[in-house]
């Protein structure tokens, strides 16, 4: 048989910080990232994917916005609310901003609480996130309707390019896809978490595999990310 | 050579405990619905093969219609825009993306790194049925009204989405909603493979013990997760300007004195969304064959690779230079003239690593001892045939040769031969050298030697008359010639050449298709190590290998793959799982 023994080199150069650390870990055999579970992996390599996706998106409405020669409609008037005869500029989208940024605290929490095992809180959190979310995606419908009330549709709108209204569902209207997924598998994994799924060993129904308290935090990565996706298309379409 | 030391007494522990596997209960899981890469692979092969036969007779049709305009009926102007369109979106993405990395991808991957399986078996499932959705998708795009689309398989808008191009009604739309399915179900394939080569590798595998068919298919997954997207936004930005009447793409037209509602958008922004991904894909689809052809060579040349390290190196350094030369398809696109510096300076960059891998491959034969088994044949065959490819990509890649060589046949001659021609020989040389590991026995050698022949040769005969038309002038996408005086007699005669030697080519398929299914079951039995190679998916407890690939222990790996002719070693090749030989260390010190 063949005699195992830990390669010290390796293990030296893991300790030792930075670059070296990274090097090691990359010329290390079975793992290139050490202690990244598959599941974790994945998830980060599918947002990188994703990540491109939206950036695609972006970048094609910013093309679009600065090639017209049709003026762009004033985000500041066409996203204002008016209260009591007061008109309030992006205060529907400074609303949805913050309601989605608060479900990111939610759902670091419920990691947290899900590393602890207390199933009852961290199911607490996940449908604290899965509500946040759902409202979130409620303010948008809201906020689609009141632009189709004004007569924004896809291919016009009565203040400027075209491209606006275009731009705007197709962008909003992927992101709140994205939203609405995870507020899906928030609650499909709330409901696992609290059923104890992950203590018993439970089967998925569909893949007749065993989950772990980790799918709370591979979770999180999905909706950070989509937090993060807001914030741009908050900067690049609303605040421009 | 190897980068780690041998023989330093040891592999580091297991770092995760051995999965536990899925284990089929009845003939559908096992077989149809099947979370086993191996049978995934089997099934995206045979499937991409298919549409591969049906492209190929679409292309019959094409030739036919060039060497003799109105000879068959059924074909005008637009079926054969039809015909160009699903040939090329087929090929391209149905069939090489696919087979190289649906299919090659499955198979070899966990075997190669010695994994028990995939990592996400299930969404490795799923992968392959949504792959047949957007097939089932794609070939149902030919019984609407109005037929599939003919916008050309790069889909440039405006042409796409008005009148006048077939398919406007059903057929674009198809097209699409079928390439957004692909990417879908490529997506959770593509991150099995990459998660699987970056964690769940075996004992000692490091990543430069891995060999490199599995670098040339990890690097083209990766590429295809960031590449892909742009296509899918594209493709979700012309679907939007087909049915809800949007603009992204779409400047102001004036069609026959009506005025369209459409206006204030940027076809060119399509182009770059498209090119985004099309350049990308070119190398998506390089990749794997460059891989695997070194992995053939060095196997049938008993001798190692030539510069392993600097080989991994040209191919991640190919990988990312391919992101940033996509605008060299848009010479001619109105573009600003200025990025034709830029990307005609990266393009031209990319033959350094390339040349370093031809290089590579003609030392790695260099006082080898070459058998010329048919593996090896189509090995060779694609040096030759890529490097042709090559030389004519420097030619389009130069801004001031390329504007006059735009859309001319010459332009469709280099393609084939690079991205058509040589990918389609190492997928050949792949299937003859991984079939006795997926069946057990030997295709025919006689089938396979006439088989190579015709088809290495025959390429030649349909490819390059073609640069020589392109050379003339002859624009490609025209339908037919007809009677321009500017053509002289010999170019309509190359035509009916180039279009019976691709009769004859395509007709000399059928000596494989037939090869592999006699050899099903009368092909000679293999044993597990036919070609005595010192990869992992060779040393398998069986052959074909059982479910969960290894036996009860899965295999430690000591060395890197190509370990062929060692001095003092008592057979001229030594598996990967070989621990250390007596005396190994001091002769072979790295």
């Amino acid at each position: 048989m063949v005699q195992i023994s830990l390669r010290n080199e390796a293990d030296e150069a893991r300790q030792s910080a930075g670059l070296a650390s990274i090097a090691a870990d990359l010329s290390s055999d079975q793992r290139a990232f050490k202690n990244v579970s598959w599941g974790k992996a994945m998830m980060w390599i599918f947002l990188l994917s994703d990540t491109f996706v939206f950036s695609c998106f972006l970048i094609s409405y910013m093309t679009a916005r600065m090639s017209t020669t049709v003026p762009w409609p004033n985000p500041s008037e066409v996203f204002a609310l008016e209260i009591g005869g007061t008109s309030f500029p992006l205060l529907l989208i400074a609303i949805m901003t913050f309601v989605l940024i608060s479900s990111s605290g939610t759902m670091a929490m419920a990691v947290n609480y899900g590393y602890r095992r207390d199933r009852i809180t961290t199911a607490a959190l996940m449908l604290a996130t899965a509500v946040l979310g759902a409202a979130f995606v409620g303010m948008q419908a809201f906020e689609w309707t009141k632009l189709i009330h004004e007569g924004v549709r896809p291919w016009e709108n009565p203040w400027g390019a075209a491209q606006f209204g275009s731009s705007f569902f197709m962008i909003t209207g992927f992101h709140g896809t994205h939203v609405t997924f995870g507020v899906i598998f928030l609650i499909a994994i709330a409901r696992k978490v609290l059923r104890g799924d992950f203590d018993t060993g439970r089967r998925g129904f569909f893949t007749s595999r065993k989950g772990n308290y980790e799918a709370v935090e591979i979770m999180g990565l999905y909706w950070h990310f989509v937090d993060l996706v807001w914030v741009f298309i908050f900067a690049f379409f609303y605040l421009w | 050579m190897v980068d780690v030391p041998l023989g330093v007494a040891g592999v580091p522990p297991a770092e995760v405990e051995d999965v536990e596997l899925y284990h089929p209960k009845s003939w559908v899981t096992h077989y149809v619905f099947s979370q086993d890469a191996k049978i995934i692979a089997v099934q995206y092969s045979v499937t991409a093969l298919s549409i591969g036969l049906v492209a190929l007779m679409l292309s019959w049709l094409m030739r036919l219609q060039l060497a003799f305009p109105g000879a068959l009926s059924f074909i005008d102007a637009d079926a054969y825009y039809q015909l160009i369109t699903m040939h090329g979106m087929m090929m391209v993405v149905y069939v090489l993306t696919a087979l190289f990395l649906g299919g090659f991808g499955n198979y070899l991957i966990p075997l190669m790194l010695g994994a028990r399986d995939m990592v996400f078996p299930y969404a490795n499932m799923l992968s392959f049925w949504f792959y047949l959705l957007a097939v089932v998708v794609l070939f149902a795009s030919f019984a609407v009204p109005g037929g599939p689309t003919g916008a050309g398989w790069t889909l440039y808008p405006p042409q796409s989405i008005t009148a006048g191009t077939p398919g406007l009604a059903w057929g674009i739309v198809m097209m699409l909603v079928s390439l957004m399915i692909f990417i879908v179900g490529f997506t959770m394939g593509g991150l099995n493979y990459v998660v699987t080569v970056l964690q769940g590798r075996t004992r000692g595998m490091t990543l430069m013990r891995m060999p490199l068919t599995v670098w040339g298919i990890f690097t083209a997954s990766v590429m295809a997760l960031l590449a892909f997207p742009a296509l899918f936004v594209g493709a979700v930005m012309m679907l939007f300007d087909r049915l809800l009447g949007t603009s992204f793409f779409m400047p102001e037209i004036i069609e026959q004195g009506a005025r369209l509602p459409y206006g204030g958008g940027s076809p060119i922004l399509f182009q770059h969304l498209f090119w985004f991904f099309g350049h990308p894909e070119v190398y998506i689809v390089a990749l794997p064959a460059f891989g695997i052809v070194s992995d053939l060579i060095s196997v049938h040349a008993r001798r190692n690779i030539f510069g392993y390290r600097m080989m991994v190196w040209a191919i991640v350094a190919i990988g990312a230079l391919s992101f940033v030369v996509w605008a060299h398809h848009m010479y001619v696109s109105g573009m600003n003239p200025y990025f034709g510096f830029f990307f005609a300076t990266t393009t031209l960059i990319i033959a350094i690593p390339t040349a370093i891998k031809v290089y590579n491959w003609v030392l790695t034969l260099w006082r080898g001892d070459i058998h010329l088994t048919t593996p090896m044949l189509f090995a060779l065959a694609f040096i030759v045939t890529f490097v042709n490819g090559g030389l004519t990509g420097l030619f389009l890649g130069n801004v001031v040769v390329d504007v006059p060589l735009s859309d001319t046949m010459f332009v469709v001659a280099h393609f084939h031969m690079v991205m058509g021609v040589a990918p389609i020989l190492v997928i050949f040389g792949a299937i003859y050298h991984w079939y006795p590991k997926v069946t057990g026995r030997l295709l025919s050698v006689p089938l396979g030697q006439f088989h190579f022949w015709v088809t290495f040769l025959g390429a030649y005969l349909i490819f390059f008359p073609m640069h020589y038309l392109g050379l003339m002038g002859v624009p490609r996408r025209y339908y037919e010639m007809g009677e321009t005086a500017i053509y002289p007699p010999s170019a309509h005669d190359l035509n009916i050449f180039i279009t019976v030697m691709a009769l004859l080519v395509g007709a000399a398929q059928l000596a494989f298709v037939f090869n592999l299914i006699w050899s099903l079951r009368h092909g000679r039995g293999a044993g597990g190590n036919p070609w005595r190679a010192c990869s992992l998916e060779w040393q398998t407890s069986a052959t074909p290998p059982p479910h969960g690939n290894f036996g009860k222990e899965l295999p430690i790996v000591y060395r890197w793959a190509y370990d062929y002719n060692v001095p003092g070693a008592p057979e001229d090749f030594i598996p990967q799982n070989q621990p250390p030989l007596a005396g190994e260390i001091a002769s072979r010190a790295p």
